[in-house]
């Protein structure tokens, strides 16, 4: 069994195998050179340093690789596959044969078109090198830009706000994480971020970055394609109804004067691209990512794909396919895929699920915001407020909360197993906080 | 040998359901589970240090609230990644209504 791709993904895959009980070797290989590590602190702790650790998790205890008979080869690039000889290739012309195949690439953070010497002044963020350099660059009143306003580019300018920056977002829809969350919980969150006087600016699309005295000198303009699919697609066009269709609080800042902005570092969190280019050598289809089928097994039976780099059809969503760049995937892909490689053959149906941490909120999503056909909420005492999307038919979709802490987490837990049994809850008791959620769970049959 | 620490009421828990305490500057997790038996462990998870008792009481099993991770509370076995490390439990006794923690 040959695992290609160290990540949260490959490795939990890797262990999994044997967990299963397959007695052969086990090569998992890993382009970077450090410990295979949890990716989600790099945009979050190790970037504050706040909590005393600014090291990642590694993805499994001293030893745990030698117990488990698994070798991992870091440092190392899979260039090719020979797919009739059984041999993954290495770049060094290593050749390691396999019975079954793992593709577990993931994704890389896509790059802004800046071309000359301005592009080597754009960071990303991807992995622990990427967030070393960039914390070095977070130092009390440097001028930070981000572009984009979704989930790592905020959660960069929460990071860099905490550490005394100051900080701006260009974002180019007209909201923050217009992708994956619903509008009123980003309002909540790009609250949060003024407040910390972080200056968001949505609309608005980056037109030229060059660089003077130092400095990277940033233009802006209107964005390209004003708006884009993804936000068309929110919320009045879907016929949403309630609370989520009330008219926006979002304001569009224009520039208020012509020049550029100013800044000392320029970080892009503009998305991901999954690598797919092993997959695209070896034949293999692509769409969207490497595409698997239910079982997470690509257009070679031999090979399967799981994690950022793979699309796949999602059973309760209708078939969809879907590709989703989420930690909680990664490893839900990873151990099902173990199993499905050693012959288990059940197709992959787990929630999707994504958090993210932004100053004090924690905000928490269970299934797929842009899926629902309207919105119902349960306002809490607490003040929090747990927003639930129902399709056509009832059922319950997805559940999205933010809130100070781990004040949503049971909520969503709750919703998520709702979820994951095709629940068709009455709204009644859905939005009335006297009953708590769990009851919710005898009436739907798991 | 234990030292018993009354750690609350029976009624202060729900069925199925957890609380935190603290005692001497450590904090515990104390459950009460679907059976109403009684039950304790360290307080935060062994994965990022989270308080288990913002988390979702399932059966025997606790859920991390922040990434997940499931410990089974009767016995601190933790149920795989994320969570690597077991949680260290603790017995448990009720008395007249009090449950008390045995520590040390």
């Amino acid at each position: 069994m040959v695992v290609v791709g160290a990540g949260e993904c490959g490795t939990r895959a890797a262990f999994e195998l044997r967990e299963a009980g397959w007695n052969g070797p086990i090569t998992l290989v890993g382009a970077e050179h450090s410990r295979p590590y949890e990716r989600p602190p790099l945009s979050k702790y190790v970037l504050t340093g706040s909590e005393g650790n600014v090291e990642p998790p590694a993805l499994y205890e001293d030893g745990a690789l030698r117990d488990a008979g698994i070798e991992y080869v870091a440092a190392a690039t899979v260039t090719g596959v020979d797919r009739e000889g059984h041999e993954a290739v290495l770049a060094d012309g290593r050749r390691i044969p396999y019975e079954r195949l793992l593709l577990a690439t993931g994704a890389s953070a896509r790059r802004l078109p800046v071309a000359g010497i301005e592009a080597g002044g754009v960071h990303y963020l991807r992995s622990r090198a990427d967030a070393i350099v960039l914390r070095d660059r977070l130092r009390p009143g440097a001028r930070i830009g981000v572009i984009g306003a979704g989930f790592i580019g905020l959660e960069v300018a929460a990071a860099a706000a905490a550490r005394g920056c100051a900080v701006t977002v260009i974002e180019a829809a007209p909201r923050p994480m217009s992708r994956a969350v619903p509008a009123a919980i980003a309002t909540a969150v790009a609250d949060r971020h003024r407040q910390a006087g972080v200056d968001l600016r949505c609309g608005l699309a980056m037109e030229r970055l060059t660089r003077q005295d130092g400095a990277l000198l940033l233009e802006l303009g209107a964005p390209r394609e004003a708006p884009g699919p993804a936000v068309q697609r929110l919320p009045h066009r879907r016929g949403w109804s309630g609370p989520a269709a009330e008219p926006h609080t979002y304001t569009v800042p224009r520039p208020s004067e012509a020049l550029p902005l100013a800044f000392d570092t320029v970080v892009a969190g503009v998305g991901a691209v999954p690598e797919t280019a092993l997959a695209e050598k070896a034949g293999l289809a692509i769409d969207n990512g490497v595409r698997v089928d239910d079982r997470l097994i690509t257009s070679d039976p031999d090979i399967f794909a799981a994690g950022d780099c793979c699309s796949f059809p999602h059973p309760l969503y209708g078939g969809r396919r879907i590709r989703l760049e989420a930690w909680r995937n990664a490893q839900d892909q990873g151990r099902a895929v173990a199993r499905n490689m050693l012959g288990d053959g059940r197709p992959f149906a787990a929630v999707p699920w994504f958090w993210s941490d932004q100053f004090d909120l924690t905000l928490q999503i269970a299934g797929l915001p842009d899926a629902a056909a309207r919105e119902v909420v349960r306002d809490r005492p607490d003040g929090v407020t747990i927003r639930f999307g129902l399709g056509d038919d009832g059922r319950l979709l997805y559940a999205a909360a933010v809130g100070t802490g781990n004040a949503v987490a049971k909520d969503i837990s709750l919703a998520e197993i709702l979820i994951a049994r095709r629940a068709v809850p009455d709204p009644a008791p859905l939005t009335d906080p006297a009953v708590p959620l769990k009851t919710l769970l005898r009436q739907a049959p798991s | 040998m234990s030292t018993w620490i009354a750690a609350c009421q029976t009624d202060d828990i729900d069925p199925e359901d957890v609380i935190p305490f603290q005692h001497e500057g450590v904090g515990y997790a104390i459950y009460r589970s679907p059976e109403d038996d009684f039950y304790a462990t360290a307080g935060h998870c062994t994965h990022e240090r989270m308080l288990l008792c913002d988390g979702l009481v399932m059966d025997n099993t606790i859920e991390c609230p922040k990434h997940n991770g499931r410990f089974d509370y009767t016995t601190g076995r933790a149920d795989g990644a994320p969570v690597l490390v077991d949680l260290p439990t603790y017995p448990v006794r009720v008395e007249d209504g009090t449950v008390f923690i045995g520590i040390g």
